[in-house]
């Protein structure tokens, strides 16, 4: 046990300082590390409670796929530091706002203020140990049995969001020779090579 | 006093007898894979290869090793410090912690985790940061076009492998690497009845470590070394071993998903007397003698080819053969056991 808390400890606190030094940093591209960072102690803090599945996922979505674009984006735009970090003072108020904001949310939900009528009973329900139930299969259950049409809609919106992106950045430009691999294959020897014999002294 | 020696430091201590075990194995294989890997490639093309240190060459690996220790670290002006050296150990380190999951004989894991196989998919999609981050932190041109190239490339063919491995996981119902090893044990291997996948993965292999010829990140032609360019001495060592224990996890990977791990070819007298480790090795270093092979003999991809390849090639099969397997699991009712247990017990959890 003293293990686990020693553990929970470290990597809550390496979260929370890399969760800082991301909007701290004055290099973009460190602030995306940090921000991986902060990622990977999360996804061990879910593997500390027994959710191992949903911190592979976290590591997998979230640190293999999108901070990789993140980063990607990041080196590639020319930022000027200095005048990146003049707004700072301006914009602290609204930042503090948000934040004040996600704070309460967080109090009344975790404090037991607001909540659904069905929380209680969900609460008071004993969870499975995850020795008994793997959390994925346990997961997979709820989430494809129960869930089916909240989770169809999700995969939906996705896919409505994936076809608006690709349909408003895809330009059809004239004139651009571009490389068609059906063509090339389907090409024969006698499509393209012509034998022909010549007499000599006489042309073609 | 006993009781702490018991519960917490025998434990921990036996863990550490069993990485250092792991460690010091796949380092020792890593090092005459490489030895290999320059063997096959020089018969392909007639020549000798390495043959001067020790005898037929056996030690030149070593001597390579100590050449590089000893060299000076040159670091260039105007390299981002921490991040140019933190590449090479990133990379180097995610190569080996892959390793904990695999299970190399019948119960000769270091950790055998019920999401084992995601694990592994999670420590190989994070690989892609040492080489980014090499690239960037070099602040030189080569190298940063080498790990923007990298950066695509291995994000475009995770996608594919991440839809192999499911339709492997939809034949066993678990996702413990073991627990794959022993479906395999009952049925056939699953390269049979999964063959186009398994195609489909072992291309997906060389371009996820960057193996030619998908060698594009430090494509020597136009890149000179890619996102290498900067780095000398033991970061650079630090990238070529990180890169070799990749592609041989890759490798055993294969094994352990399509070719039945550690399990005989069949389960009859003198094949089975063979122990598991021996089997495991074997199939393994089939599959590394595949990868030097292709090195050797196919010309390099195109990049715009590379990214045809996996997005408008690759992912349509992959996603076509994942609801193909579904398909014909459930029509012929053979789902695995769990998922029918459950059901049997009422599905609602």
């Amino acid at each position: 046990m003293m293990v686990a808390t020693t553990a929970f400890y470290v990597f809550a606190a390496i979260t929370i300082a890399a969760a800082f030094m991301v909007i701290a940093a004055r290099n973009p591209v460190h602030s995306v590390l940090y921000l991986i960072l902060a990622f990977f102690n999360a996804a061990a803090l879910f593997v500390l409670i027994g959710a191992e599945f949903l911190a592979m996922i976290l590591v997998i979505v979230y640190v293999g796929a999108v901070a990789v674009l993140f980063m990607f984006v990041v080196m590639m735009l020319d930022i000027n530091f200095t005048e990146l970090r003049e707004g700072v003072l301006q914009y602290l108020p609204i930042g503090a706002l948000v934040g004040v904001i996600l704070v309460v949310e967080v109090l009344l939900v975790v404090g037991g203020i607001a909540v659904g009528p069905l929380s209680p009973d969900v609460a008071a329900a004993p969870a499975p140990m995850s020795s008994d139930v793997e959390n994925t299969r346990a997961l997979g259950q709820l989430l494809y049995t129960q869930y089916i049409y909240f989770f169809q809609i999700a995969g939906l919106i996705l896919l409505v969001a994936m076809i608006g992106a690709i349909v408003l950045t895809l330009r059809q430009r004239e004139g651009v020779r571009k490389q068609s691999i059906a063509a090339q294959n389907a090409r024969t020897r006698e499509d393209a090579v012509e034998l022909v014999d010549i007499k000599p002294g006489s042309g073609i | 006093m006993l009781e702490l020696w018991n519960d917490l430091l025998w434990p921990l201590l036996w863990q550490v007898i069993l990485i250092l075990a792991l460690t010091v194995g796949v380092l020792l294989y890593v090092a005459y894979a490489v030895y290999a890997d320059r063997k096959i490639w020089a018969a392909v093309q007639l020549r000798r290869g390495p043959n001067v240190v020790g005898p037929f060459g056996l030690f030149q690996l070593f001597a390579d090793f100590g050449k590089n220790l000893i060299k000076e670290v040159i670091v260039p002006a105007g390299v981002n410090k921490g991040i140019f050296f933190i590449a090479p150990m990133l990379t180097f380190v995610l190569a080996v912690v892959g390793w904990a999951v695999i299970p190399v004989a019948d119960g000769m894991v270091v950790a055998d985790l019920n999401v084992g196989i995601l694990y592994i998919f999670a420590i190989s999609s994070m690989g892609v940061y040492g080489i980014i981050m090499a690239g960037w932190a070099s602040n030189s041109k080569y190298p940063f076009l080498g790990g923007m190239r990298a950066a695509a490339q291995m994000v475009s063919y995770e996608v594919s492998i991440g839809l192999v491995i499911v339709t492997v996981l939809m034949c066993v119902g678990s996702l413990n690497l073991t627990e794959i090893v022993y479906a395999q044990a009952e049925g056939v291997w699953f390269f049979i009845p999964l063959f186009p996948m398994f195609v489909v993965y072992f291309i997906s292999l060389l371009a996820e470590t960057n193996r030619p010829p998908f060698d594009l990140p430090e494509s020597e032609s136009e890149l000179v070394a890619g996102y290498q360019v900067e780095y000398s001495s033991t970061p650079y060592l630090l990238f070529m071993i990180g890169e070799y224990i990749n592609i041989v996890l890759l490798c055993s990977l294969c094994t352990v998903l399509f070719f039945g791990g550690w399990l005989p070819p069949l389960d009859i007298a003198p094949l089975n007397w063979i122990p598991g480790l021996v089997w495991f090795v074997l199939k393994t270093s089939f599959f590394f003698f595949l990868v030097s092979m292709v090195k050797a003999m196919v010309p390099r991809y195109r990049y715009d080819q590379l990214m045809r390849l996996g997005w408008k090639v690759f992912l349509p099969l992959s996603l076509l053969w994942v609801a193909i397997t579904g398909g014909v699991l459930i029509a012929f009712d053979l789902l695995p056991d769990p998922v029918a247990v459950s059901a049997a017990t009422g599905a609602g959890l």
